[in-house]
């Protein structure tokens, strides 16, 4: 059974001042995470992805479609008690203490009032909040509020966890601890689903991937399924500023700086290159080959997506 | 200093220079509106529209016109008396908020009813004032007496007994009102008649305006009846001795008198040709009836010694 | 269900607490003392009447103006805020954060009486040296009193589901205003005929009935609350609120959070 399952949710805001005017936020969805997965929803800003989590949590209604969660409904209250939501840039309520805020989210959640205090207490440790347990929220800053946040989506020990854009307002040290988190909540056999902008923390965490682009899906699939199908490069590091003739033919992505040279090649050129510079006399410092980044996939269907609707705009 | 000091340093002098400036236009404003500030005192004309507009606060509203009423009256007094103008808007204002503000029909029917400068000289809103006060406290027997004194005092003596029987016919009712009304019913206008009517003021009210006048009315019939006695001698003397004295001495040495006669105030009375007796300072004896002298027109309400 | 609604209503009292509300139980207390000790200089004879119109006056319009800022917040503020989006991701149903919202809010107002009541008898102890039994009517008024910041609370949180804050300050307080003519309104609804008289007849009814709820002039002198007004009052303000607070309810099922 998929933690998650979303058929067809699509959503259409009715804006301007007599509502006349449509804005499709959402096209219908279709897409279903395992249990066990961490599943990464990417897509820049705009692209529905707060939107489809919105319409998860119950925020907001779709205009067409439905969506379960451990095969619950979106408005079944056992659903929601095994669910846990990090909102994007989130705010509390800012009079609490942290540990005052966790045991009213706990309260809510249904938490047994014997194990909320321990609970408390262990989630604090664990996003590194046990020292401003008793400082309230309004003193936080945004790395402080962040954790905060994590905490109190994890608190109920929750199945699934949805975090919009987790990373969002922390120093790399803060980063590194929620990457470290987001597995350890693997290794704990939940469902993680978290929606960013950036590529890096999807492609070092997730399982799979899903690609939305103005409110389309544009691609899913394992990491390695989706970056496969492009060929790889190399990159080819030489002493001095010269440039063989060979390497000028094939690439342009040539950069020289303090003495040496470093050009990105095709693979397949890899040897009718390696020929011209031992050939004109190049000293070589170094072969390696790069692995075609999620962010080359990304503006790969990005920039065909924009060409097809500019194409289609033109008629 | 700093820029910032120096700015700082400015705008607290604005700020200063301003606020004086501020208080002495509005002193200059009151100054040159004064009308204004008296018709200020009602601020809405309609009692009725005034109590809906109190949103369910009528009685506090009551309560704030009775202490205007109070210092209005108290204000004008002190300085000597005169119309009171306004003192019939406030008082209607008052009792159609509250009704039952017992205080208010007292100070009315007395204040009401006496002419200037003592009163506003308005008997008739008086009575409508105290008829109001019956429609709605139909069993406070202090109403009809209100009712019955006003009648007394526009000498209307059968409504005053009137008055005085239906309000001994009520539960708890002092007995007084029984006794008053047999008393108006037969010797209306009679002096006793005055002095038990005024006693029972002075005694009973918890007023102090209310009292003071009671004494006043006590001294002026004391001082009333002085006269007749006087005038009594005079005319004993004239048949004596076949002319009317010329000075209280006269009578003192025929053996009639025993002293100088002081009015109630201290000041000796004047006997004038004809055997007519009048008081010297009449300004101090208001509700004087007999003993004015010719042609006197009561000017001002001097301060009177409080009532005992 | 009970219990979330119940950590809701307390959380919401938190939240009015230490936004330093019950402060204003300082400049009441301030007032009465001050009244206290000025009336006899008034008028003798009155100073009982005047402490409780005053006392009485003074906890309804303070708690009025509590009702009307903090109930305007209550729905709109956590929406512009985005603390709802914690909130209902959990196993909270939409009908029992009104409800929770609206019992902490009441709560609130209930507490805040109670100390100024003490403080009108303290006042009524002090110019008047001792109780009379009519005093225990004062009682009534201040329940009569509660049950008005009831039905003020619950419109405003009706607004405040759909509205902005100003609108909801406006529309509850004319709401207030209007419906102390209440009576009023009814009486001239008769006169008149027709398409008029529907609508007056109709406007009447919604208009919240405060003018049943004053009772304060009556207390003022001692006079008695009958038991039949009590009970009738009591069970209209339960369900007008009970309406209010339905179709807040529906309003706020319906909506999208931004």
């Amino acid at each position: 059974m998929p933690a998650i399952e979303i058929l067809g949710l699509e959503k259409i805001y009715n804006v301007g001042f007599w509502r006349k005017r449509t804005r499709r936020a959402l096209h219908p969805l279709h897409l279903s995470v395992e249990e066990g997965e961490i599943f990464g929803f990417l897509g820049p800003n705009g692209a529905g992805k707060t939107t489809t989590l919105k319409i998860l949590m119950g925020l907001v209604f779709p205009t067409s479609g439905t969506a379960r969660i451990l095969d619950l409904g979106l408005d079944d209250p056992r659903m929601k008690a095994q669910i846990g939501f990090l909102p994007e840039q989130p705010y509390f309520y800012d009079y609490l203490t942290a540990r005052e805020l966790l045991k009213y989210y706990g309260q809510l959640s249904g938490v047994d009032a014997k194990y909320l205090s321990r609970r408390v207490d262990d989630v604090l440790d664990q996003v590194g909040l046990a020292n401003s347990a008793n400082v309230q929220l309004r003193k936080f800053s945004k790395g402080m509020l962040q954790r905060a946040g994590i905490a109190q989506a994890i608190l109920h020990d929750p199945k699934v966890v949805f975090l919009d854009e987790p990373m969002s307002g922390l120093d790399p040290m803060g980063r590194r601890e929620v990457r470290n988190l987001i597995e350890k909540l693997k290794a704990a056999g939940k469902t993680v689903f978290f929606s960013t902008h950036i590529l890096s923390d999807a492609e070092a965490l997730c399982d799979r991937v899903a690609i939305l682009h103005m409110g389309e899906l544009r691609g899913v699939g394992a990491v390695a399924e989706l970056t496969a199908g492009v060929h790889g490069k190399v990159e080819i590091v030489w002493h001095g500023t010269n440039v063989p003739s060979v390497v000028r033919s094939i690439t342009a992505e040539i950069h020289s700086a303090a003495g040496i040279t470093r050009a990105v090649l095709p693979e397949e050129s890899q040897d009718a290159v390696l020929e011209g510079l031992r050939r004109e006399g190049f000293h070589l410092i170094s072969l390696t080959p790069v692995r075609t980044s999620l962010e080359d996939y990304f503006v790969a269907q990005l920039g065909s997506a924009t060409k097809e609707e500019a194409v289609s705009i033109r008629g | 200093m700093t820029r910032s000091q120096k700015l700082t340093a400015v705008a607290s002098l604005i700020l200063i220079v301003s606020m004086a400036s501020a208080v002495v236009l509005v002193r200059t404003l009151d100054r040159s509106r004064p009308q204004a500030r008296l018709q200020e005192v009602l601020y809405v004309s309609s009692p009725k529209l005034l109590k809906r507009l109190s949103l369910g606060y009528e009685g506090l509203l009551a309560d704030i016109y009775w202490t205007r009423v109070v210092q209005y009256f108290g204000g004008i007094h002190a300085h000597g008396g005169g119309q009171y103008k306004l003192l019939w808007p406030l008082l209607n204002i008052t009792t159609q908020l509250d009704p039952h503000l017992m205080p208010a029909y007292e100070f009315g029917s007395t204040f009401l009813c006496a002419k200037p400068p003592n009163g506003a000289g308005m008997p008739d809103e008086a009575i409508e004032l105290v008829r109001h006060g019956i429609r709605n406290n139909p069993s406070d027997w202090h109403l009809y007496y209100d009712l019955a004194f006003i009648y007394y005092d526009q000498k209307d003596y059968r409504d005053s007994a009137e008055a005085f029987l239906h309000g001994s016919q009520l539960p708890d009712a002092h007995p007084f009102l029984k006794i008053m009304a047999g008393q108006m019913a037969e010797h209306g206008g009679d002096l006793a008649t005055a002095r038990m009517m005024w006693s029972a003021t002075l005694q009973n009210s918890h007023d102090s305006m209310i009292r003071a006048n009671a004494a006043a009315h006590l001294r002026a019939i004391q001082a009333d009846a002085d006269v007749i006695v006087l005038e009594q001698l005079a005319e004993q003397y004239r048949q004596r001795k076949g002319h009317f004295p010329e000075n209280f001495s006269e009578l003192i040495s025929a053996g009639m008198l025993r002293g100088e006669p002081l009015d109630p105030m201290g000041h000796p009375y004047r006997l004038e040709p004809g055997g007519k007796v009048v008081v010297s300072d009449p300004d101090y004896l208001p509700f004087l009836d007999t003993g004015l002298p010719e042609g006197y027109v009561p000017r001002h309400v001097p301060r009177l010694p409080p009532a005992k | 269900m009970n219990s979330r609604i119940l950590h809701i209503a307390t959380n919401t009292f938190r939240e009015a607490v230490r936004d330093r509300v019950l402060y204003n139980l300082i400049a009441f207390a301030l007032l009465m003392s001050i009244a206290a000790v000025l009336v006899g200089q008034i008028s003798i004879h009155i100073e009982r009447l005047v402490v409780i119109n005053l006392g009485l006056t003074a906890v309804s319009l303070f708690g009025l103006v509590i009702a009307i800022l903090i109930g305007i917040g209550l729905v709109s503020k956590e929406m512009d805020k985005r603390t709802l989006y914690t909130v209902l991701s959990r196993p909270v149903r939409r009908w029992e954060f009104i409800a929770g919202k609206f019992f902490g809010l009441t709560g609130t107002l209930i507490v805040n009486t109670f100390f100024m009541a003490i403080g009108v008898f303290a006042a009524l102890a002090y110019v008047s040296h001792h109780f009379v039994r009519s005093d225990a009517w004062v009682l009534a008024a201040l329940y009569f009193i509660v049950l008005q910041f009831v039905l003020i609370t619950a419109l405003a949180l009706f607004f405040s589901s759909f509205s902005t804050p100003i609108f909801s300050a406006v529309f509850a307080f004319w709401l207030f205003v209007i419906g102390n003519f209440a009576g009023d309104l009814r009486n001239f609804a008769a006169m008149t005929h027709g398409v008029t008289r529907a609508l007056a007849t109709a406007a009447a009814y919604i208009v919240p009935n405060f003018s049943d709820l004053n009772v304060i002039s009556q207390v003022a002198h001692g006079e008695a609350v009958p038991i039949r007004l009590i009970i009738l009052n009591t069970a209209y303000v339960t369900v007008y609120a009970l309406a209010v607070l339905s179709g807040a309810v529906v309003i706020f099922e319906r909506r999208n959070l931004k």
